[in-house]
């Protein structure tokens, strides 16, 4: 299994290299590492899913809102199905909460039914529209003044981080060489292979995917294609803390109108309960930071949806970047002469088709010439139980008798324990960070956010890293 | 062994959170006989918050003599074992199967315990950047002073270079001093208060043995920093904003109390403390479970928690005894700018609250205010502070007007005129 985050990278020529290890990068080496193929996963950050992988609203889409037509409500759809049949096999915490579009004024109201038409057009016919009565006995800690929703059963909530990482750990285990910390510079372009400058060596390999999210279009010019231009749309959460979680049993969706889009209010499979997203367009790639109007503007918004969220404390504020561009549609491009395939404007229903995205780029390196040969039969992976919505080590008797440090609580809020943390530094991916391991663990990630846990949990990671170091000089 | 296996046991006082209140509380019970006091800490070492604050000032008004906080954290410890309570570290009370029954993990393996009382001295915590909604990106070197104090005496660690303090209060000067133990310089102290709110004598000694600016009057408005963080954005009162550059914020003070046991038992809370709404006598409205320390009043310092413990356990035996579950149950409660009243609940015809006088805080500084105890509009008390109050410092309102309470009428209000 290799994993490399420094040194030379190796001189061999791969069959595949993939740009950007997020969760559509990750799907995508998963895929095709269901062949005998020397695959390469590059990552720019210490970490897979490390950019908008890691901070989105972490819900997985029916579709039943997409463009119909589009290639993203086809690979939606099926991404939907594929991802649920996953989460069940590989223990990503997924919860089938269903969502209500609440409707706040006439107008909001007057376009539920065509919702639903356009649902059906997408093959989703299994909504219905509420009135304000049954809306309220589904959700009554909602604010005064809700009209109506239109109910869409299927939409669910997921763990991003554990999906990101269950594909990356499959992969890896399947014989694909993940590169960390190893940024692509400049790219040339030969009759057989391409070579990519990173600071770690050059790179070799027959066919290259671009799948570098936000920075998707820059790969992409490298290449010679000019077909999307990417303009970050930044979007900030506020994470309420646990005690808001008896607030909401459902994802409350806003109604998409022609007054732009409203914030959302849904559950997370950590027991909490997010606020958001902002959508603000910017010029910067790297601006993941929240803001004073941006979350004051959420407040509000919050405010009106359900009041009593706003009295609870916050545990987390967060924001991510979408890879938007200037498109309706995913922007999934092959260029066969140069055995080179693009995937780009990947945005916030990414996470949800990512299989189907994989499954569709396989398909388009083989017509980019690539001889994927049999397939064969990958082994399946179980991630770490991080969702509340199953047992969780420190509630576990079977697994403490037979290894105490599950039974050590180590980070409190989130009752996380030794031996859990312990397993996150030991696995396949391990983490670059503290904030890597928070998400493979959830430590640090509570209402406290280290005050009783922050310098033990580090004290694992440091002594978890330095041991490897050792290892590694010894090699 | 199957995944739900719990191990069934009955004590006669079941204390959860070994810091100086529960200490001290178990000590003085397993001192007057009660058979089987337990006290559960879910950190590897008892002692609580004072095993990490290196520095003296614990133990003056409960032992009469001055401390180091790990010393007075030793002290407390050996006192409860010593008088025959039973102590178990790494334990986690996890929450609640039935009244008076609490669930625990523990590396021994999952537990069931029924008391006859419990008591909640689960303590409080700083509020961190998050809770505060500071903006800016989220870097690593972004403390409260409870990691910090960890990270710097339990784990030798490495805390950055140069740093920026919020707040200017007792546990702010604590902070600079284990900054600079751990060699790192304090670039400012930030408070959006007028002046430091800590005893001027503190506030000096500190300053001339460190030196560092104390910025008055001026709010955090934004971290910068991408992997770690470059620097503080400070907005002054005028909007005028500048950049202190750091690769180290510690958030100071602003505590809440540790309420998730209290809140999830269904336990009212009191809106200004945050914790537990409690009587004179420690009761919470909770048949059976009492709360002591700073989970009640967040937060007064370590000996006024040990206090708390000693005084809670008459209350605790007379429960024991078979003493009928009937609290004061009428509320006092505090208005703008006073921040909070600890106890919050009263019974006129009960006893006065500990040391016969309740304590508040207040969230501006005050000179000399008048404060108003009254109840549906009649007046039960009034009088002058002999003196200006801070914000972060405790100041109190004598007790002696309670039995001129209604316990049937609205809620007892103090105001600052």
């Amino acid at each position: 299994m290799t994993v490399t985050t420094t040194g030379d990278l190796p001189g061999e020529v791969y069959d595949v290299a993939i740009i950007g290890a997020g969760v559509v990068g990750t799907a995508i080496a998963r895929e095709l590492a269901r062949h005998r193929l020397r695959i390469a996963l590059v990552e720019a950050a210490d970490d897979v899913g490390n950019g908008t992988s890691k901070a989105n609203t972490a819900i997985l889409h029916t579709g039943f809102d997409a463009t119909p037509g589009t290639l993203e409500a086809r690979l939606v759809r099926e991404g939907y199905q594929r991802l649920t049949a996953y989460a069940a096999e590989t223990g990503i915490p997924l919860e089938p909460l269903g969502a209500l579009l609440v409707a706040w004024d006439a107008e909001q109201l007057a376009a539920l039914p065509s919702l639903a038409e356009k649902a059906v057009r997408n093959g989703y016919d299994e909504t219905s529209i509420l009135d304000a009565e049954a809306v309220y006995a589904r959700e009554p800690h909602l604010g005064p003044g809700a009209l109506g929703a239109l109910e869409v059963p299927g939409e669910s909530i997921i763990c991003p981080w554990t999906t990101t990482l269950a594909y990356a750990t499959q992969a890896v285990r399947a014989g694909v060489a993940l590169h960390l910390n190893c940024p692509a510079g400049a790219i040339t372009t030969g009759e057989d292979h391409h070579e990519i400058a990173t600071p770690r060596g050059v790179l070799r390999t027959r066919h290259l995917v671009n799948a570098a999210g936000l920075y998707s279009d820059e790969i992409n010019r490298r290449l010679g294609h000019e077909e999307f231009t990417v303009t970050p749309r930044r979007g900030q959460l506020i994470v309420f803390d646990k005690f808001a979680r008896g607030l909401v049993d459902h994802i409350l969706l806003p109604v998409p109108t022609a007054l732009g889009k409203g914030v959302l209010v849904a559950p997370t499979v950590y027991g909490n309960v997010m606020l958001g997203p902002t959508a603000e367009d910017l010029g910067d790639k790297t601006a993941t930071g929240s803001s004073a109007d941006g979350l004051a503007s959420l407040r509000e918004k919050g405010a009106r949806i359900m009041p009593e969220l706003l009295a609870e404390e916050v545990t987390a504020v967060y924001a991510g970047l979408r890879a938007a561009t200037e498109h309706g549609d995913f922007q999934i491009h092959a260029d066969p002469g140069r055995r080179y395939v693009a995937v780009g404007g990947i945005r916030s229903t990414g996470l949800t088709a990512s299989m189907a995205i994989a499954a569709h780029v396989a398909e388009l390196l083989t017509e980019c010439g690539l001889d994927p040969g049999p397939e064969r039969e990958i082994e399946p992976v179980r991630m770490p139980t991080i969702g509340e919505a199953f047992p969780r080590p420190y509630q576990r008797a079977d697994l403490i008798a037979a290894d105490p440090a599950y039974g050590t609580v180590v980070c409190h809020c989130e009752r996380v324990t030794r031996g859990e943390i312990r397993d996150a530094l030991t696995a396949t991916v391990p983490p670059g960070s503290l904030d890597g391991l928070r998400r493979r663990t959830r430590a640090l990630g509570g209402r406290c956010q280290g005050f009783f846990c922050g310098a033990a949990v580090r004290a694992q990671f440091d002594a978890a890293t330095a041991a490897q170091d050792r290892t590694e000089a010894r090699r | 062994m199957t995944p739900t296996d719990r191990t069934h046991r009955t004590v006669d006082v079941l204390v959860i959170g070994a810091g100086p209140a529960g200490l001290a509380l178990a000590a003085r019970l397993a001192a007057a006989g009660v058979d089987r006091v337990e006290v559960l800490d879910r950190e590897q070492h008892a002692g609580g918050i004072p095993r990490h604050c290196h520095h003296t000032g614990f133990g003056l008004r409960d032992l009469r003599r001055l401390m180091t906080g790990p010393d007075y954290a030793r002290h407390h410890v050996a006192a409860a074992i010593r008088a025959g309570a039973v102590l178990r570290t790494s334990v986690t009370a996890t929450g609640w199967a039935a009244p008076r029954t609490v669930d625990i993990t523990g590396p021994t393996g999952l537990e069931r315990v029924t008391a006859t009382a419990v008591v909640l001295a689960t303590g409080a915590r700083e509020r961190p950047r998050s809770a505060r909604l500071v903006p800016g990106t989220r870097p690593a070197g972004v403390l409260t002073t409870g990691q910090l104090q960890q990270a710097v005496h339990l784990h030798h660690q490495n805390v950055g270079r140069r740093a920026v303090i919020v707040g200017a209060e007792r546990v702010s000067y604590s902070a600079v001093a284990t900054l600079r133990r751990a060699g790192a310089e304090v670039a400012a102290m930030v408070t959006d208060q007028p002046r430091h709110q800590t005893h001027p004598a503190r506030h000096l000694g500190t300053r001339l043995r460190y030196g560092f600016p104390l910025v008055t009057d001026a709010t955090v408005a934004e971290l910068t920093g991408q992997g770690r963080l470059e620097s503080v954005r400070l907005r002054h009162r005028d909007g005028r904003t500048a950049a202190v550059v750091c690769d180290t914020v510690v958030f100071t003070g602003d505590w809440i109390p540790d309420h998730e046991l209290a809140r999830s038992a269904g336990i009212a809370l009191d809106p200004g403390t945050r914790g537990p709404a409690a009587d004179a006598e420690f009761r919470t409205g909770e048949p059976g479970v009492f709360a002591v320390g700073n989970l009640l009043h967040p937060v007064e310092t370590a000996d006024i928690a040990a206090l708390d413990g000693r005084l809670a356990a008459g209350p605790v035996l007379r429960h024991l005894a078979g003493r009928p579950w009937t609290p004061g149950a009428l509320p006092v409660r505090v208005e703008a700018p006073l921040l909070w009243v600890s106890p919050n609940r009263i019974a006129p015809d009960g006893p006065r609250p500990p040391r016969g006088r309740f304590t508040l805080r207040t969230t501006r500084f005050l000179t000399r205010p008048v404060l108003t105890v009254g109840q549906d509009g009649r007046t039960l008390h009034r009088g002058r502070l002999p003196r200006t109050v801070a914000p972060g410092r405790p100041f109190h309102v004598p007790a002696d007007w309670i039995a001129g309470a209604d316990a049937h009428g609205g809620p007892v209000r103090i105001t600052v005129d």
